[in-house]
């Protein structure tokens, strides 16, 4: 990554979107190609009362989205990007208490469509909570002009 | 035997997470349709507007474990072994639907598809498919 591309904008990108800044994300680091997001642990985003373990919805969300800036990062530019598909494998729960990161790093990028594996972990990378492999469409807001949400269909696109 | 209601609000009443999205739930019998009304914490982009894919992707989990706490009487929550989340449409800025069926509940794992929709029930914007790890039968 150069210092004239996307690296001034990603903690913006980690936090800027108003689902993720609710869920409190922030950027880590990026070492080279490699994105690194936070989570901080929170009551309010607990899955099971019982056990004080974060839900599998904020591991979701945040390796969906340290793999889309993981794209960001390898294209060195800013597009609008989809999530096309995304695998997660839930290895362990995560420690109640602790706050979760995830490490995402594309590993191709095509003129479409971007491959990207990361990993979520609580206090050692080599102890993974889950891990994702995802698929993102490049240039996914096409045509559609902000706001075409608002109104009409969404069959254009992603 | 507890009513399913209870069992529901025992899986989504009590979570904060699904407070925190502002998921809920309605039963027909025992087939249950959840409902995540439109929020504006539950954007990811903000141009379009459209939900973040991991709004979409964690309410068809949740509805994949509700099911599964509705018709599996287990002694404790499933917990998901690993999903995988297709993204179909942008969603849009409405409330999103969401329905599951389980395809196989064995001993200890069961199989659950799930689909998200938005204005169309035909018009899916994601589905879901998954494993989860079931607890032991409930005495009952």
């Amino acid at each position: 990554m150069t210092d004239s591309g996307v690296a001034h904008l990603l903690p913006q990108l980690a936090s800027g979107a108003p689902h993720t800044h609710a869920l409190g994300f922030s950027l880590v680091s990026v070492e080279g190609d490699v994105v690194t997001l936070k989570a901080p642990y929170r009551e309010d985003l607990v899955g099971d009362p019982d056990t004080g373990v974060l839900a599998g919805g904020v591991v979701t969300a945040l390796l969906d989205h340290a793999s889309g800036m993981a794209v960001w990062a390898a294209l060195d530019r800013f597009t609008s990007i989809a999530t096309l598909d995304l695998r997660i494998d839930y290895m362990r729960p995560a420690e109640p208490g602790l706050d979760l990161y995830a490490r995402a790093r594309c590993y191709k990028l095509g003129r479409s469509v971007a491959f990207v594996r990361a990993t979520a972990y609580d206090r050692d990378p080599q102890d993974p909570v889950a891990a994702a492999q995802s698929a993102f469409m490049l240039n996914s807001d096409g045509e559609r002009k902000p706001g075409a949400n608002l109104k009409g269909s969404n069959e254009v696109g992603a | 035997m507890i009513d399913a209601r209870e069992r529901l609000d025992a899986v989504i009443g009590r979570m904060p997470y699904a407070r925190f999205l502002g998921m809920r739930a309605e039963l027909a019998g025992d087939e249950m349709t959840a409902v995540l009304p439109y929020a504006d914490h539950l954007i990811g982009n903000p141009l379009l507007p459209a939900l973040h894919g991991g709004v979409t992707g964690a309410l068809m989990e949740l509805t994949a474990m509700a099911q599964l706490a509705l018709t599996e009487r287990r002694a404790r929550l499933p917990r998901p072994i690993d999903v995988t989340v297709d993204y179909l449409r942008s969603g849009r800025p409405l409330t999103t639907y969401a329905r599951a069926v389980v395809k196989k509940a064995g001993r200890r794992i069961a199989n659950v598809y799930v689909e998200a929709w938005q204005e169309s029930r035909g018009a899916p914007i994601a589905s879901l498919h998954g494993h989860f790890l079931l607890g032991d039968p409930a005495a009952e």
